[in-house]
C-alpha cells in the first residue's frame, strides 16, 4: 500500500493553518517587512512573531536576511515560484484562446479576399 | 508582484505574454497578423466571438452569447460544463466602446469581478492586442489567478493538438 506522506507537505499545511501566518504572507506579498514591523502590525511580541516567521521559513514560504540589527522578511522562493506558476497557467489559457481567435480572424480575412471585398 | 510569463509553449504563431503588473491588474498581450478592424470584428460580433472565446481544448461549451456592443450596452454569456447541471452565466455592461480601437466592460457576475479593457493598436497593418483585467482588490486578483491555473490544468498536449487541427477548419456560413 502506498503511503502518501510528505514531510514537506505536512510542514506546508501546518505553516498555512494559522491565520497570523497567512496574514504575514499577505503582508510580505505587498512589501518586504522587518520582524519589528511585523510584530507591531500583528500586535505580538518579538518572540511570538519570530516563532511564526520561523515556521514559515522552514516551509520555504518566507526568507529572512539580517542587515545590521534589522532582520527583514520577504516571500521565499517557494511562494514566488507558486505565483509564477499561476501566471504561466493563466498565460497558457489565454494563449489557447487567442490561438483560436487568430484562426477565426485569418479565416475571416481569407473569405473576404475570396469574395474580393473589403472588411 | 511583477511576475511575467512570455513562454512560447503555446501553439500560436505569435507569443502570448501574461504579466501581473500590480497587486490587482493582470495584462495579456498578443500580436495578431491582421488589421485592427478585423480583430475588433472577432471581439464585437457575437457570431464570430462564439467561435473562439472558449477554446475547444476546454471542457466547457458556450451555450449562448448575446452582445450589444456599444457604450452602455449589455452582454450575457452562458456556458455549459459537464460537471454542472445548470449553465453558468457571465454578464456585464460595456463602459466604453470605440469601434476598432477599444472596448471596456464590467464582469458583473461577481462582486469582485474585474473591469476588462481590450485595446486594438494598429502596428503597420497588424494588431497589438492588450487585454487588461483590473480587479477591485488584491484578493480578487489572487482568486482569478488561481482559477486560471485550474482551467489550464484541464488542457493536455493532446487537446492542444485537437485545437490546432480544428483551427484549420473553414468557418461555416
Amino acid at each position: 500500500m502506498v503511503q502518501y506522506e510528505s514531510p514537506s507537505l505536512d510542514a506546508s499545511f501546518a505553516a498555512l493553518a494559522d491565520p497570523t501566518r497567512r496574514g504575514v504572507l499577505e503582508q510580505l506579498g505587498r512589501a518586504d517587512t522587518s520582524i519589528t514591523d511585523l510584530a507591531a502590525r500583528f500586535g505580538m511580541s518579538l518572540t511570538g512573531i519570530k516563532k511564526h516567521v520561523s515556521v514559515l521559513e522552514q516551509a520555504g514560504f518566507v526568507a529572512t536576511q539580517k542587515v545590521g540589527r534589522v532582520r527583514t522578511c520577504r516571500l521565499g522562493a517557494r511562494r514566488l515560484a507558486e505565483e509564477a506558476a499561476w501566471i504561466e497557467a493563466y498565460r497558457h489559457t489565454w494563449a489557447a484562446r487567442l490561438d483560436a481567435l487568430d484562426a477565426v480572424v485569418q479565416n475571416m480575412i481569407n473569405e473576404e479576399n475570396e469574395r474580393g471585398t473589403q472588411i | 508582484m511583477g511576475h511575467k510569463s512570455d513562454g512560447q509553449t503555446g501553439a500560436g504563431p505569435n507569443p502570448t505574454t501574461a504579466d501581473r503588473v500590480s497587486d490587482r491588474e493582470l495584462v495579456i498581450t498578443r500580436m495578431v497578423d491582421a488589421p485592427p478592424a478585423a480583430v475588433y470584428a472577432a471581439w464585437s460580433r457575437a457570431e464570430l466571438f462564439r467561435k473562439w472565446w472558449v477554446p475547444q481544448s476546454l471542457p466547457m461549451k458556450l451555450l449562448s452569447c448575446e452582445m450589444d456592443v456599444r457604450t452602455g450596452g449589455a452582454y450575457r454569456l452562458e456556458f455549459g460544463h459537464p460537471d454542472f447541471d445548470q449553465p453558468m452565466a457571465f454578464f456585464g455592461t460595456y463602459l466604453d466602446v470605440e469601434p476598432g480601437k477599444r472596448m471596456v466592460w464590467t464582469n458583473a457576475e461577481s462582486e469582485e469581478g474585474a473591469v476588462t479593457t481590450v485595446t486594438f493598436a494598429d502596428k503597420g497593418g497588424k494588431t497589438l492586442l492588450t487585454i487588461s483585467n483590473l480587479f477591485p482588490s488584491k484578493d480578487a486578483c489572487d482568486a482569478e489567478i488561481a482559477s486560471g491555473a485550474t482551467a489550464a490544468m484541464d488542457e493536455t498536449l493532446a487537446q492542444l493538438d485537437a485545437l490546432l487541427a480544428a483551427a484549420g477548419t473553414p468557418l461555416a456560413g
